[in-house]
């Protein structure tokens, strides 16, 4: 039991970072205006999770511009796609074990 | 947490996942009224072919040139209506479940529904320039089987398995040339309406 808890990442012990990553992991990019309407979150409080997860280095943030308009895109990192594998994981056998 | 919890966060994500990587508003109203115009174009395009050798008839009056054409209106006929009738069907159902019927995945879908689609439209005009006719309605169906094979990945999964039966429809009608109407008749008539029932019965309905 303590080992598959180990194995439970407090990075996504939140609603909107694990969604954040949830949708991430089935899209190559998504700009942030979708990943807002997706989770449907404030823009205040989905830039701070974002954040979170950029620091941890589980997204990857790319800038860019679309003609004059600056486009911002995020991408899960290597790292962030083995931690979220195995926090799922975690989360099949903790809920197979009760 | 709670094992309640964990099991709430796989939920979510399995539905975050689903939201932002597929397009869920296709109508299956729209696939039924689809498979509708397609039997209503068959039997009329059947009518056009069994009277046109009939003495007296006033098919009999038509060209031979321009029988193609009207075989070929009726074709594009029944496209433009079920394009049309899926637009309108999915933007309703877009509108009520509170989500954009233009976004990232529908566009995506389109683009991965329309590359198959549109080799096989330019394949099959290769197909009347070397005048191999019999081979049309097979390739129109093989190649929109794997349209719904190719899209099925961005929407609802089960277009899969219309995309696959398509195909094998496909494949057998090449073997009995001549027949190809009946053929495109069961593939995009009835396999629309079975389709779009079962769509309608899964989805649609709540």
């Amino acid at each position: 039991m303590k080992d598959i808890l180990k194995h439970i990442n407090k990075v996504f012990d939140h609603r909107v970072r694990l969604g954040i990553m949830s949708a991430l992991m089935v899209n190559e990019t998504l700009d942030f205006n979708t990943l807002k309407e997706l989770l449907g979150v404030t823009d205040g409080n989905l830039a701070s999770h974002i954040k979170g997860l950029e620091k941890v280095k589980y997204i990857k943030v790319e800038k860019q511009f679309i003609g004059k308009k600056p486009n911002t895109t995020y991408s899960v990192s290597t790292l962030g796609m083995l931690e979220f594998k195995k926090h799922i994981n975690a989360l099949e056998k903790l809920i197979n074990n009760n | 947490m709670k094992n309640k919890d964990y099991l709430k966060d796989i939920i979510e994500i399995k539905s975050i996942m689903n939201k932002s990587s597929r397009f869920i508003s296709l109508s299956g109203l729209s696939g039924i009224l689809a498979g509708i115009y397609a039997l209503i174009g068959a039997f009329a395009a059947n009518y056009l072919l069994t009277n046109y050798q009939v003495a007296n008839s006033p098919v009999g009056l038509i060209p031979i040139s321009y029988l193609e054409y009207f075989l070929l209106g009726i074709a594009l006929l029944v496209l433009t209506l079920s394009v049309i009738t899926a637009f309108i069907f999915s933007s309703k159902k877009a509108k009520k479940s509170g989500e954009n019927l233009w976004d990232a995945t529908s566009k995506r879908l389109l683009i991965n529904f329309a590359i198959p689609l549109f080799t096989g439209g330019a394949f099959c005009i290769i197909l009347y320039q070397y005048g191999l006719i019999g081979l049309i309605a097979p390739a129109t169906l093989i190649f929109y089987g794997l349209a719904c094979v190719n899209a099925s990945k961005y929407t609802l999964g089960d277009i899969r398995y219309l995309g696959f039966l398509n195909i094998v429809i496909g494949l057998v009608s090449t073997q009995f040339i001549g027949y190809g109407l009946y053929f495109w008749a069961f593939g995009f008539g009835i396999l629309h309406i079975i389709y779009g029932i079962v769509l309608y019965n899964k989805y649609d309905k709540i």
